[in-house]
């Protein structure tokens, strides 16, 4: 079957950049490594880890930019999970959400259930796709300059960014898990939690 | 069309339940509900391709202190499942209203066996499930239902019963 090509970009440092100087930014993040590499940058109350839920990511990161128009809200996730919420990029793109941008971090692989080639490893190209459904503006980044130009656009408009970072494992770094604790930390930070 | 006023009731009781964000994925018997939320200025209508992203939807209005709603027909519960843990886990209020398929008076075979297992698959993903069969009842379970979501952060499911909704008719 057809494969395109690996990545090269560092998982970590790739994170470390889009998050750097976080400010109030609402993060999102989707299950396996792209919790764990957000949890690496550093652990915070707006940070909001999910640890099931596949496929999900992108709409919380909608229900929670339409709660909250004044703030920004960055979804961080993997191939794996992005594909199996598709449909979500046609939703959200339809909803017209301007704060919400989502980075998608692209090792073309399952990367907690052995390594296994995801559909974009094949033939699918995530930012063509999102293009498609509607979103004004998608990119994708090769290398760290591009991520550092990624990096203020994520903040700023409603955008959509594919990362190819490498197939490389990094170790495991484990932010919280209870479900009820982040939720309620994470209202607590907005200071919502008596709505 | 004609709109029965139990319809109205319960759009009402989502208004003072303060639901503001309404993920939808269209059935004929919410058609009333999904009409009256794009024509409310306070109420933001989420038109959804499939049913799991309103629970995924809901979650982040919760997160971002607002509530929201999930309106489906039976077939999509299906659809649901693993999504419900993330409510569950977070313990966050989910409220979703139910259109029944398959139960009374169905044209369509593919509607049964989804219909059939709904309130069964609810009840074992976690959901309390409640039925209504009674025009004069369903805004006061829509009422009661979304307190107890959204006061005591558990998912709650309300069926609309298809012999209240009126069973699709099919014409040639």
């Amino acid at each position: 079957m057809t494969r395109t090509n690996d990545g090269t970009l560092d998982r970590r440092a790739v994170v470390l950049t889009l998050l750097r100087d976080p400010g109030d930014l609402l993060v999102v993040t989707g299950l396996g490594a792209a919790t764990y590499d957000v949890g690496a940058a550093g652990d915070r109350p707006l940070n909001f880890y999910l640890w099931g839920a596949m496929g999900g990511a992108a709409m919380i990161g909608l229900g929670l930019a339409l709660a909250q128009p004044d703030r920004r809200v960055l979804v961080v996730t993997g191939d794996g999970e992005m594909l199996m919420g598709l449909g979500s990029l046609a939703t959200i793109a339809a909803a017209g959400a301007q704060n919400l941008s989502i980075a998608v971090l692209d090792n073309r692989r399952y990367g907690e259930t052995g390594s296994q080639f995801s559909h974009t490893g094949y033939t699918t190209d995530l930012a063509a796709v999102a293009a498609a459904c509607g979103w004004q503006a998608t990119d994708t980044a090769r290398s760290m300059d591009e991520v550092e130009a990624l990096r203020p656009r994520l903040r700023s408009q409603a955008l959509f960014a594919v990362l190819r970072i490498s197939p490389e494992e990094k170790p495991r770094h484990l932010p919280p898990r209870d479900g009820a604790y982040l939720t309620d930390r994470f209202r607590r930070s907005l200071a919502v939690a008596d709505l | 069309m004609d709109h029965p006023s139990w319809q109205a009731g319960v759009y009402a009781a989502l208004k003072s339940a303060r639901v503001t964000q309404l993920g939808y994925v269209p059935d004929a018997g919410h058609a009333q509900l999904i009409g009256a939320a794009h024509a409310d200025p306070d109420m933001r209508p989420v038109v959804l391709t499939t049913e799991e992203e309103g629970i995924a939807l809901a979650a982040g209005a919760w997160l971002g202190g607002q509530r929201a709603v999930l309106l489906m027909q039976s077939s999509g519960v299906g659809n649901c499942i693993n999504m419900l843990s993330l409510p569950l886990n977070c313990r966050m209020p989910f409220l979703t209203l139910v259109t029944m398929r398959g139960e009374w008076g169905e044209f369509n075979p593919w509607q049964v066996p989804m219909g059939a297992a709904t309130p069964g698959v609810l009840t074992q993903a976690g959901v309390h499930v409640r039925r209504a069969d009674q025009p004069d009842d369903v805004a006061e379970m829509v009422a009661a239902s979304a307190a107890l979501a959204f006061d005591s952060c558990v998912s709650v499911a309300v069926l609309f019963s298809q012999r209240l909704i009126g069973a699709k008719v099919f014409v040639k």
